[in-house]
């Protein structure tokens, strides 16, 4: 399907509201023929607006939705509450004609339903919220498009299940940590895929900074949210320096900073500026704050690694100590203050309590190379490159070992 | 995460399975495959020809060579696989012991993790 750009920037900002107007009327129980009525909705829009364009075209797709909806209702008389939706049908629909963006929230939050598997909140929400057709959804995750198609049928039907009570939106705690993980998951899946070229993937580090830049809009006071988008948006701005034209991954350390995206920084730093005082800090703010610290530096000598050192304590505390994948970067932030030595009796505690633990091989292997052990350090790289679940990392293992000359 | 499933098969052993075994094997992937897709989790499959029928190209030189018959000669080949998306390895050892395979002595399934996959148009 081909859509003028700017008629499918429009429509995927209007999907979600038309949806939560009809899910607010005929119930959140309602979710996937409310679901099915708007992208039926959206494809009439697609065939009749090119020659006769609506004045209001939330209000068309309302309308529009809504007699998809009473259609499938009436035609549905297998379904045993069938009297009690036609009830409902000859409700009014409530705040016709104004758009609300709290109503995109509705609908990111009942996506991302605790209930539901990581895979089924991501592709729903990418649907639902992002407006992407399943075809779309597929492509960027490289699945057949009947196994996407799938998975959001039976999110559907659970919410179905599920959904007979909204999430209270006006409260902004109701954004629960939930729908923050979904979305961040989303974005580091794009920036750490191991399938399809960067290009194609890039679609969905789109999607979760627009969902981000929402949440901010619709949640101005949460500092969590806040965290969350300049996080993102810090490293979404060292992308271009991350990977080479050769497609080749840098790791920070040998990254060239001056192709760092400098207005994405600096709209991180702002949002960071007005979070950061008074705010209690939680994980998204923290790890944003030590990113913010990484993207003002011009080099990894002249970055503050005490502060950052600091951050990640204070993250370990936040988070109970209970996440060795914090350890372990606050074991490499260690070793820039401390020195490697320190570092490695640090490491190899956390190696005895989480010896399958991801990039420990290569966390050691960096260490024992600048602590000058190239020996060492030559077989955890190996150790390393074969336990990458990357092909990208690999590479970069093992050029590293290559460097060595060990 | 995409998960590959290879089937390792013996010939020896699938010859001596009684016809009530094959006909317990053969439904048992019709429902695992039926499974798989209603869950979301199915992305393809493949039943490979039998090795001898292989043709191996190795380079000779700097130069590839064709020759006939399998790459190693073993008493188990890889039969074919299944390629799944799912949640963790856990899941995919999970389905894995839904594969009638997993229940006769003799056959075995081996779980890799895949790290790059391009599927053309998809």
């Amino acid at each position: 399907m081909s859509i003028p750009q700017q008629r499918e920037g429009l429509w995927r900002d209007l999907a979600p509201q038309v949806l939560a107007r009809l899910l607010r009327t005929y119930g959140p129980d309602q979710f996937d023929a409310c679901e099915d009525a708007v992208q039926e909705a959206l494809l009439a829009a697609h065939q009749q607006w090119e020659e006769n364009p609506p004045q209001d075209p939330l209000g068309w797709l309302i309308t529009t939705s809504r007699w998809r909806y009473v259609d499938w209702v009436r035609s549905d008389r297998s379904r045993r509450d069938r009297e009690t939706k036609v009830d409902r049908l000859t409700e009014p629909l409530l705040g016709q004609g104004t758009s609300s963006g709290d109503d995109s929230l509705l609908v990111l939050q009942l996506c991302c339903h605790p209930e539901l598997p990581r895979a089924a909140q991501i592709a729903l929400t990418l649907r639902a919220v992002c407006g992407l057709t399943t075809a779309q959804i597929s492509h960027v995750y490289q699945l057949p498009e009947a196994t996407v198609a799938q998975r959001i049928t039976r999110a559907k039907r659970r919410l179905d299940e599920l959904g007979r009570v909204f999430p209270a939106t006006t409260d902004p705690s109701a954004l629960t940590p939930t729908v923050l993980n979904v979305i961040y998951v989303m974005f580091t899946e794009a920036h750490h895929t191991m399938s399809g070229s960067p290009a194609r993937d890039a679609d969905l580090a789109d999607e979760a900074l627009h969902l981000g830049r929402q949440l901010r809009s619709g949640a101005p006071g949460d500092t969590e949210v806040a965290g969350l988008l300049a996080l993102m948006l810090f490293t979404e701005a060292r992308q271009p320096a991350r990977i080479t034209a050769a497609g080749d991954l840098m790791a920070l350390d040998e990254q060239d900073r001056s192709v760092w995206d400098r207005t994405l920084i600096a709209e991180g730093l702002r949002i960071l500026d007005r979070s950061v005082a008074g705010a209690t800090p939680g994980p998204y703010l923290i790890q944003a704050c030590i990113a913010g610290l990484h993207a003002q530096a011009p080099d990894v000598d002249r970055t503050d690694w005490r502060e950052i050192l600091a951050l990640y304590r204070l993250l370990e505390l936040t988070t109970n100590g209970l996440n060795p994948t914090i350890r372990l970067n606050r074991i490499v932030a260690e070793a820039m203050v401390h020195g490697p030595a320190r570092a490695l009796e640090l490491l190899d505690q956390l190696r005895e309590e989480h010896p399958g633990l991801p990039r420990l091989h290569a966390v050691r292997a960096d260490l024992l190379r600048r602590s000058g052990d190239r020996v060492a350090a030559a077989g955890e790289y190996r150790e390393a490159a074969r336990a990458a679940d990357n092909l990208a990392e690999q590479r970069l293992l093992l050029r590293r070992l290559r460097e060595l000359g060990a | 995460m995409k998960y590959v499933i290879l089937m390792q098969v013996d010939p020896a052993v699938l010859e001596s399975l009684t016809e009530e075994q094959q006909h317990t094997i053969q439904s048992g992937h019709g429902d695992f495959m039926d499974a798989t897709k209603a869950s979301g989790e199915f992305v393809a499959t493949n039943a490979l020809a039998d090795p001898s029928r292989s043709k191996v190209i190795r380079s000779k030189g700097g130069v590839p060579e064709v020759t006939d018959g399998p790459f190693v000669e073993a008493k188990e080949f890889m039969g074919g696989y299944y390629l799944i998306d799912v949640e963790n390895e856990e899941r995919a050892i999970e389905l894995a012991k839904l594969i009638p395979d997993s229940t006769i002595d003799g056959l075995a399934l081996e779980i890799r993790q895949v790290m790059f996959f391009d599927g053309g148009d998809m």
